[in-house]
Formats: C-alpha cells, structure tokens, sequence
C-alpha cells in the first residue's frame, strides 16, 4: 500500500527526511508522531504526492511517487483521502456542496452524486447539517465534513495531517472514533500527531521521527493485513 | 459541460464586485484602444476623402476626332489604376470656368474664340492615389499622341503621401502601445481573480481534479470578463462618438463610428484577451503549486 525505500528529502534550509524506510500494509492504523519539524507533514506530503523524494523510493497505491506524471497526479488523489488540522473547506459551499465537489471532479455521474454525498454525512453523523455552510459549524463539525469528502470516493487510504490539533477533548473524541471506524472498515490510515493521549488509547502501530529520521517504530499492527504487492 | 458553466458563473455570483472590477478594468483598457482606433478611423476617412480629390487631367489637341477620344477613354478605362474616366468637352471647360473664376467672368465672356482645351479627366481607384500609380498613369497618357498635356500636382500628391505614411507609422506604433498596455492592466487583473482563488484551487487538487478541469471554470470566465468588458468599450466609444458627433467635422464629412466589422473586432479582442489572460495566469499559478 505505502512503501518507502531509504527515502531522503531535502530542502534548500537542510533535509527534512533522511534515510527512511517504511512499510505500511492494506488496512494498517499507523500514528506518525514527533516533534514540530520532525519531517511528519513532509512525510504526508511526499504520500500524496505534494512533493517528491530528492532520493530513494517511494510507492503509494501503485504509484511510484518520484515518477508521478501530471496525468497521474489526480488518479492518485483520487485513491486518497486527505484531512488537514485547518479543515480546508470551501466557505462559500454548503457541507453537502463541499463533499458533492470531491466527487464532481472525478467526473462521477450527477445523478448518482447526491445519494453518495448523503451516505458519507450520515457516515459522519452530519446528515442533518448537510446545507449548513462552515462557518455555521463547529470545529468538530467542519472536520467531519472534511472526513466524509475524503471518504465519498472510497480511499484506500486515509491521510490526516493533526485532524483533532484543532478541537477540544470532546470533539477529538468523536473524531477520533469516526476515524477508527473508517480503518475498521478495510482503509488504511497514516495519522500524524501530536495527542500522545490518542496514541495510548490504542495499540495502534506508531512511528517516531526526529529531525527527518525514524526513531522508533512499534512495528506492524496485528490487525493489518499483509500485502507484498502494492494495490 | 453543465459543471464548467455552473462553476463559471458562480464566480460572477460569489465576488460580483471582484467580477465587476475585472470587467470594468477590461472594459476601460478597450475604451482606451478603442477611442484610438475612433480617432484612428476618423483620420484615415479624412484623408480618403482629401484623396478623392487625385486625379490625373489630360488635356488634348484641337480637332482630335470623337471617335478617337472615345476609343481612348474606353482604354485608358481599363488600366487598372483607373476609376472613372470623363470627356470635358472645350464648351463644357469654358463652362466651368465661368462658373469656378468668378473674377475672370469678364473676360470669359467677351471672347471670340474658346480658349480653353477638351480634356479627359481621369481618377484614380482607392489603393492607386499615391505619387508612384498617378505619376505611372500620367506617363502612359503622355503616349497618346492627341494629348497635349498631362497634370497632376505631383508635389501635393507626395506631400499627402507623406502624411499618410506618417500617419499610419504613428497610428501603428500608439496603436500597439495602447494594445500592449491594455494586455499587461487585464492580465494582471485575471491574476488578481486567479490568486484570490488560490485556496480554491488548492483544494480541488486536493480532491483529485485534473489541471483542465481547474482550468476550464477559469477560461470561460475570462472570457465571458473579456465579453462583457469589449461590450462595456464599444458602448463607451458608441457613446463618445455621440458626445463628438455633432461637435467635430473632419474635412467634408462629419465623423464616423466604427464598421461593424471593427466593433465585432473589438468585441472578439476582448474575449480572447480574457481568454488568453486566463490561460497564461491559470496555466502559470498550476505550473507553481
């Protein structure tokens, strides 16, 4: 599903990865943890494909990053979900407008949209604020809006990027367990953060790192399933 | 289809001052091209209508036979510098003369004998009323045997060949100034829309859109900018024309509007400015993200 092969990135400042090597299986939870400018967001950008390795090898859902053409770019966007602490919605589009657009831009049929778009609302528990506009949400809400236009396409994984930074205990709760339940069902997910308390709630698979390189790795979840050949 | 218009259109919809902006800048810099152009075509209908006065005069001999002058008015008819030619007949001149010199009425009158030569008065087609084609023709009828003389004001003729290269030097250089100013005041003002909508853009990569599908929404707006904005020109040069028309006369004629074809022109230029600005902003800010 993701591989990485002593994958260095560098930037002009410094490198931001260095040497990293890892393995993520077909539906496997994995907590990216470390300090702010550990290289977390870097590794996540490199996953969908926002930058590319300056050395090494990096495969995500059968792409081989380094060698992504324009062309592919969007194909493999659209095997992703992605979740950002800062939510990333469009504010002049209703909860309901802004999930339909993920699945517009993929050219999906339009009369086959609305029923899809009411299915991930209700996944997320939102079909009753489906034409709230942002702004009249809350922080917990705006991010389940963003969780299920990740989810309307069917990603095979899930990336999110501090999806709970934002949110009070209450609301990353919720989160959280929406997040779990969409891995429960066969998506793998690369979470990075900071909650140390959301890490040890479960025995989910964390990997450490520290200026760019890979300091601890809990090693693969028992709940994963293994996959030798990328999907 | 449906989504790029819809997407279009909600841009007018979602920042109408933005969008109003745009179409009024776009419409001001065409005003500016346009109103040269007005001023543009107004000086060259002057100076076509100061041309209409080329023409090339032969004068003949006494005696020359009708049939001889017939024949030679349908040949030199058929050179292809020529427009029209007609026989002013000894009488016809003395005529005309007694008309035209007031002041020698007199002297016009109390003559025994017409003084005054027959003569085949020659004009020339638009596109031949220069120096080079009147001075060509002139030499031509010179070989005629029954003509006695030729005129043609040759040093008017090239000094209206001079302002008329200078005028198109000028009109050309001021012309491509204004064009290029207004390219560079409507590109920059698509980019303004294009950067406002930068977060916009970035997430429909985000969610997997395909670079022409980014672009598509932003050229048909561009266009429709340029649209409404050349619409917006031509209603204010229209408009200008109509504060001018009865103050300015321009030679013999009063002053003109543009042909349809040149308003239709302007229009064209706007969309495909708004297009070709929305292209290379769009296609610029993809390429950096």
């Amino acid at each position: 599903m993701i591989r990485f092969a002593h994958v260095f990135k560098d930037y002009p400042k410094g490198a931001a990865l260095k040497n990293v090597s890892l393995h993520v299986a077909k539906g496997e939870f994995v907590f990216l943890t470390g300090h702010s400018g550990a290289g977390k967001s870097t590794m996540l950008k490199l996953l969908y494909g926002e930058l590319r390795p300056s050395s090494g090898e990096l495969r995500v859902s059968g792409f081989s990053i380094g060698d992504l053409t324009p062309d592919e770019l969007p194909r493999l966007r659209r095997r992703l979900g992605i979740v950002f602490q800062d939510f990333r919605l469009l504010e002049d589009r209703t909860a309901e407008e802004n999930v339909a657009f993920a699945l517009e831009v993929t050219g999906a049929r339009a009369d086959a949209i609305p029923a899809r778009v009411m299915r991930v609302l209700t996944q997320v528990g939102l079909a009753a604020k489906a034409l709230a506009y942002p702004q009249e949400l809350s922080g917990g809400e705006q991010q389940r809006v963003a969780i299920a236009r990740a989810l309307v396409n069917d990603p095979t994984i899930l990336i999110a990027d501090e999806p709970t930074g934002n949110l009070d205990e209450r609301a990353t709760r919720g989160v959280f367990q929406l997040i779990r339940e969409i891995n429960a069902g066969g998506t793998a997910v690369v979470m990075a953060t900071h909650d140390l308390d959301l890490i040890k709630q479960t025995t989910y698979r964390t990997v450490e790192l520290r200026e760019g390189t890979i300091v601890f790795d809990s090693g693969v979840d028992d709940g994963a399933e293994a996959d030798e050949e990328d999907a | 289809m449906r989504l790029l218009v819809r997407e279009a259109l909600q841009t007018f919809r979602r920042a109408p001052l933005l969008s109003a902006l745009s179409i009024t800048t776009i419409g001001f810099s065409l005003y500016a091209v346009g109103l040269f152009g007005l001023v543009a075509v107004n000086l060259r209908e002057a100076l076509r209508t100061v041309e209409q006065r080329v023409e090339v005069v032969a004068y003949l001999l006494r005696a020359t036979p009708p049939e001889t002058i017939a024949q030679a008015s349908q040949d030199i008819a058929a050179f292809p510098e020529v427009g029209r030619v007609t026989f002013v007949s000894e009488e016809e001149a003395l005529k005309r003369a007694r008309l035209e010199l007031v002041e020698f009425r007199d002297a016009y009158r109390d003559l025994a004998v017409n003084p005054l030569p027959a003569s085949l008065e020659i004009q020339l087609k638009e596109g031949f009323r220069d120096a080079a084609h009147t001075s060509a023709v002139a030499d031509r009828l010179k070989g005629y045997g029954f003509i006695d003389d030729v005129r043609y004001g040759r040093e008017w003729i090239e000094k209206l060949d001079r302002l008329r290269n200078i005028a198109g030097l000028v009109g050309l250089t001021i012309g491509l100034a204004f064009a290029a100013v207004a390219v560079v005041i409507i590109g920059v003002t698509i980019r303004i829309t294009v950067l406002q909508r930068a977060r916009e853009i970035a997430i429909m990569r985000l969610v997997g859109a395909t670079n022409g599908f980014i672009r598509g929404p932003f050229l048909l707006e561009g266009s429709l900018k340029g649209l409404f904005g050349g619409l917006l020109a031509i209603a204010l040069c229209y408009g200008t024309y109509l504060l001018f028309r009865g103050q300015v006369e321009l030679a013999t004629s009063g002053i003109v509007f543009l042909k349809p074809a040149q308003v239709a022109l302007g229009v064209v230029s706007g969309v495909l400015i708004g297009l070709g600005g929305s292209l290379v902003s769009v296609g610029r800010h993809l390429r950096n993200v």
